[in-house]
């Protein structure tokens, strides 16, 4: 018989728990640094769990995923430059135009495969980064500072910084139920089916590319919506939120987590962006640990946090 | 007229310096089948030695071949120590090791040489411009980064495909264990490619570090670079290579003079300004992404499996 009480769930039970009651301490010591570090995890970690999408079980190794965290941003920082603050014109028009990128960049990348596909993503998401860059009218190098959050009429205002978190929380599990929802439907099934053997799926019948690309898509727009918030939480979109660095990172997460796990992203960016806090607080240079740490996960810990976890039982 | 030249000299000579990188990126690959992110960190690394020697020792030569050695050293150690370890590992593996030596290595260069960049003075035999044709000056620094970098290509080749090493390169390349087994010590000869891969990616760094700076993360972008170049290439074909690399040295530097300008006959003159700089920067991308629908395996395919 299947038990639920695994270390594995009381791990992501925690995790969860503590995502939603941190607002009730931070607003009773003010701890306003606490919550936006973490405003930064949840949406980050929205970020992972579109990319484990493809990444973990689509087996599309993308290398440019950041790019939607961009395109994303840039829709509200722009708009909110030209005077649109509406946030009811602002979040749709971001979530289509990360679509068609996607839509775009998979329509292309998707017919070729394995290590072309990792340089084909990464290709598209560097022309994309110097389209930023070569922005003038909207700070190109040094970025754009948003004046006002996406507007959603008086009841519901993002410049409530729990309100903001509480926000960020729901897309967050939103995503990770949509996944869960998306990878064990029929469509999930091909998709991974796909991943594991791409010509059986084709001989039986399946054009496995339309799949691929939905699901591309998919996990893009999902990504554009985390850029949204990151444009709306740091007041503040640059070229170097996509910074291939940064879809980098975003792997990282992913492959740290847990690929093709619900919940490993999720762990995964909240490890990550937490050893980052604390490394940089050790040493000015902790990249320097943070490069021979990851070469170490990649060679003995295959699998992730979430592999570790599931392996460690108390029978 | 006389800028066209000086234009195409220049793209000529970055499509060289891409060469120097992508040959080892694509050696690396179609050998070991290794994607290596941190081959721009090697590239680098060649950039800060050869500021570093040539300062140290007064003279260039001396200098450059210092760094050259010690690149091809390092290279070594990284392959040693690390990237032994991920062969046959999927290529997401490799993306992930190399990418936390590439964080390595900019903050060891941040940690060793500080976050300033480094300048790389050149001797006054180099430091001057010479006529090419009556009344078309270059600079003889950027004629001799062609001319070596030429020398290098041909003396690659040459190894390659007509040394007993290049034959036990290429054979390793389509079978491993049958070389392996005919007594051949696969394990060196992998480690001595990566090496000579790393010396090439060094010495490209190097030669641009005159032009430019040595930086922390300069190995980046023209890392990407490299890579778009040995997609229109195809991945492990050295010939592919050094085609592709011309041709987006061409493109980017002849793109990046005139696009503007051509932008100016259709657009006006804020359109084009506005336009200009993000189409020519998008310009190798879009020549990438042709190409890779015409053929999505590159220009030549290597037929190495």
């Amino acid at each position: 018989m299947k038990t639920w009480l695994t270390p594995r769930n009381f791990v992501v039970a925690a995790l969860i728990a503590f995502l939603l009651l941190l607002p009730l301490y931070t607003s009773s010591t003010g701890n306003y640094f606490l919550l936006s570090l973490f405003t930064r995890i949840v949406i980050l970690a929205m970020a992972a769990t579109s990319l484990n999408l493809i990444l973990g079980y689509g087996g599309m190794v993308s290398f440019g995923h950041a790019v939607y965290l961009g395109v994303g941003g840039y829709t509200i920082g722009i708009l909110a430059y030209e005077g649109v603050y509406s946030g009811w014109l602002q979040w749709p028009l971001a979530i289509a135009l990360s679509a068609l990128v996607a839509l775009i960049i998979g329509v292309l990348s998707l017919r070729t495969r394995g290590v072309y596909f990792i340089m084909i993503t990464l290709a598209f998401a560097q022309m994309i980064y110097y389209v930023a860059l070569a922005l003038d009218r909207y700070g190109g190098d040094d970025g754009l500072t948003i004046h006002r959050r996406s507007q959603f009429g008086d009841w519901f205002n993002l410049n409530n910084k729990t309100l903001f978190y509480y926000v960020c929380v729901v897309f967050l599990l939103g995503t990770v139920y949509l996944v869960y929802r998306l990878v064990n439907s029929r469509f999930g099934r091909v998709v991974q089916g796909s991943r594991s053997n791409d010509r059986r799926m084709r001989a039986i019948g399946f054009a496995t590319f339309r799949y691929k690309l939905v699901c591309f898509v998919i996990a893009g727009t999902l990504c554009g919506i985390a850029g949204a918030l990151l444009a709306n939480h740091t007041d503040f979109v640059s070229p170097s939120m996509m910074h291939w660095t940064r879809s980098g990172d975003l792997i990282v997460m992913v492959v740290l987590g847990g690929m093709g796990s619900i919940f490993g992203p999720l762990i995964g960016a909240f490890v990550f962006l937490a050893l980052e806090e604390l490394l940089s607080s050790i040493t000015e240079y902790w990249q320097i640990l943070l490069g021979p740490l990851l070469l170490l996960v990649v060679l003995y810990a295959r699998g992730g946090i979430d592999g570790m976890l599931s392996r460690w039982r108390r029978d | 007229m006389l800028l066209f030249i000086e234009q195409c000299l220049n793209g000529l000579q970055l499509g060289l310096l891409l060469f120097l990188l992508a040959a080892g990126l694509t050696l690396v690959f179609g050998i070991m089948d290794l994607v290596n992110l941190a081959h721009g960190s090697l590239y680098m690394l060649g950039a800060y030695f050869g500021a570093t020697f040539t300062a140290l020792t007064g003279d260039f030569l001396t200098g450059i071949l210092l760094a050259l050695i010690c690149t091809w050293l390092v290279g070594m150690a990284i392959e040693v120590i690390a990237l032994r370890k991920l062969y046959g590992r999927d290529h997401l593996d490799h993306v992930l090791g190399t990418f936390g030596l590439l964080l390595f290595f900019n903050e060891a260069v941040r940690l060793i040489w500080g976050p300033a960049g480094l300048n790389l003075t050149l001797p006054s035999w180099l430091n001057r411009s010479i006529e090419l044709l009556p009344g078309v000056p270059y600079s003889s620094y950027r004629l001799s980064i062609i001319v070596v970098a030429l020398v290098v290509a041909f003396l690659l080749y040459f190894l390659v495909m007509r040394t007993r090493i290049g034959m036990l390169i290429r054979a390793g390349a389509s079978n491993r264990e049958m070389v392996a087994a005919l007594g051949i010590n696969i394990k060196l000869l992998y480690t001595l490619v990566f090496g000579l891969g790393a010396a090439l990616a060094g010495l490209a760094g190097m030669m641009q570090a005159a032009i430019l700076t040595a930086q922390i993360g300069m190995g980046e972008n023209i890392l990407i670079l490299a890579f778009v170049v040995i997609i229109i290439g195809g991945i492990g074909s050295i010939r592919g290579a050094f085609i592709a690399a011309i041709f987006v040295g061409l493109i980017d530097t002849v793109g990046r003079a005139y696009l503007p300008d051509l932008l100016r006959l259709f657009l006006s003159p804020s359109g084009a300004s506005t336009a200009g700089p993000a189409l020519s920067s998008m310009l190798i991308y879009l020549v990438m992404a042709v190409v890779l629908i015409v053929r999505p395996e590159g220009l030549f395919p290597a037929n190495a499996k």
